[in-house]
């Protein structure tokens, strides 16, 4: 079940949540010369997937979970508390500077917009508990959560997110065929599928009270040199 | 800041707060020369905020700190993925989010100015981030372009046509493009600059501050309040 329609704007990227600016890593690759074609686009979008992607979908079911248990009659401190936590999971999940900031700055502006779309006491608690910006996941989960959608539908928009944002920047910076490159999104399609379940699986049923950490915690140690490195970039045209 | 008065981030909530201008045009016809040329005039009279997008990280906000018209740290620049017009008409989040958070810091402002990346005549800015805008043209991209309209030329509050010092050197005839502007315009003005020469802009300069005025006047003081969390924590730390 779940709110369909709703995931669909959620995962949208015309939603206007800055989530534009961002290229994943990808810019930072195609400059050392480690994207060059769709080849070698379509590992780094597996791999990121099989990493960032399924740690950020897991995260965004959890952060969806927790907004929907939110409940207006427990104490605010308590939630305020929780929303702290999880989003500890998901910095202790990332382990470059660069990426947590990127996180960060994404989550930021991703609960100023829906905030505005489906306003909600959890997503409200949410930037009360991190005012400088939760971790993407964490906001997209809420969001999700407010927008009606399922832990499943919002570790489905955020494994989604985690591809199609570098898909669309390489696009752009190798002046791909944009058809190609989406037959390769079309091809990771039931992978995705794959990670939303696997996100909703670790949950376990301790999620509620907090304990977070069966969470997955896939490393990625050439996504984060990529996004060290593309802070050293003078001529960067993305944010991350 | 209880659950259900909490801001929605509504940027069309005008009371109270800087006038939002945006500045848009082609590559190089101008823009930064023209902030920096408003932060002259209007620096040593108004509380100012700039934001920045530039196609490339920050060579706009480099150029307006070096040339010393502003406080350094009331210069924000914004990324824009090789979009630069998503960034101010499609996405404005990231320059809701600079905008807010110099409003924050620094605030209250009178004026908050946003120079849009160079881009093509269709760009123009969201009235969710700016209240009136600027569309600076300039005389060597040839006297037709007034005449081939856009939105840019056609809907901007102030059209500037800058450079008009190299009208000669490029043969553009300044009649022809003051009366083709004026045929698209409607009625809206339409200033001509040499910035190399008035390194005030002193006519722009006035116009601004006619709307700077009028905002006043319409929503009040500026007062401080805070936004959103980042510029919380920016002001924290
Ligand atoms: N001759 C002449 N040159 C000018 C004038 N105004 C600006 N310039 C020059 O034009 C060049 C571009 O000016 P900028 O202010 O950087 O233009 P811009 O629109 O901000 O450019 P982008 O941000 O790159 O799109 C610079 O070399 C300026 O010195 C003018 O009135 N006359
Ligand atoms: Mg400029």
């Amino acid at each position: 079940m779940g709110a369909d329609a709703a995931l669909l704007l959620l995962a949208d990227s015309r939603l206007p949540a800055g989530g534009h600016a961002h290229s994943g890593g990808v810019e930072e690759a195609v400059r050392l010369g480690a994207v060059t074609g769709t080849g070698d686009l379509a590992r780094f979008l597996r791999g990121r997937l099989a990493t960032a992607g399924l740690v950020t979908a897991a995260l965004a079911a959890a952060a969806c979970e927790l907004a929907a248990a939110d409940d207006p009659a427990d104490d605010p401190a308590d939630g305020v508390e929780l929303w702290r936590r999880l989003d500890a999971e998901a910095d202790a999940r990332t382990a470059s500077p660069a990426q947590r900031e990127a996180a960060r700055t994404q989550g930021r502006l991703l609960l100023r917009t829906s905030r505005r779309m489906w306003p909600s006491a959890a997503l409200d608690t949410l930037a009360r508990a991190v005012p400088e910006g939760p971790h993407h996941p964490v906001a997209l989960g809420a969001a999700g959560a407010s927008a009606g959608c399922t832990p499943r539908q919002a570790a489905l928009a955020a494994a989604y997110t985690s591809v199609t944002g570098p898909a669309t920047a390489a696009v752009r910076l190798l002046g791909l065929d944009p058809v190609t490159v989406h037959r390769l999104l079309a091809d990771l399609a039931p992978a995705l599928d794959d990670a939303a379940h696997a996100a909703c699986a670790s949950l376990g049923d301790a999620a509620r009270q907090g304990r977070w950490h069966a969470l997955p915690g896939h490393s990625a140690p050439a996504l984060d040199l990529l996004a060290e490195g593309h802070l050293t970039n003078p001529m960067k045209l993305f944010v991350s | 800041m209880g659950a259900h008065h909490d801001d929605l981030h509504d940027a069309a909530e005008p009371d109270g707060r800087a006038l939002r201008l945006g500045i848009g045009g082609p590559v190089g016809s101008g823009k930064t020369a023209l902030v920096a040329a408003l932060c002259r005039s209007l620096g040593p009279s108004m509380r100012l905020g700039v934001v920045t997008n530039d196609i490339y990280t920050t060579e706009d906000a480099d150029f307006l700190r070096r040339a010393g018209v502003i406080d350094p740290e009331r210069i924000l620049a914004v990324q824009t993925g090789c979009c630069p017009h998503t960034a101010i008409r499609d996405d404005i989040a990231a320059n809701l989010d600079a905008v807010e958070t110099l409003e924050e810091r620094f605030g209250p402002l009178d004026l908050v100015i946003v120079e849009s990346g160079g881009d093509n005549l269709t760009a123009t800015f969201s009235r969710g981030l700016a209240d009136r805008q600027i569309f600076v043209l300039d005389v060597s991209g040839g006297d037709k372009v007034p005449r081939k309209g856009g939105p840019g030329v056609t809907s901007a509050d102030l059209l500037v046509v800058n450079k008009t010092d190299l009208a000669p050197m490029v043969g553009a005839d300044l009649t022809v493009m003051s009366r083709d502007a004026a045929a698209v315009r409607d009625g809206k003005p339409v200033l001509f600059t040499s910035i190399r020469e008035d390194r005030g802009a002193h006519a722009v300069a006035e116009w601004v501050t006619d709307m700077v005025d009028a905002w006043r006047h319409e929503h009040g003081e500026p007062h401080h309040h805070p936004v959103h969390g980042a510029a919380q924590q920016a002001q924290a730390s």
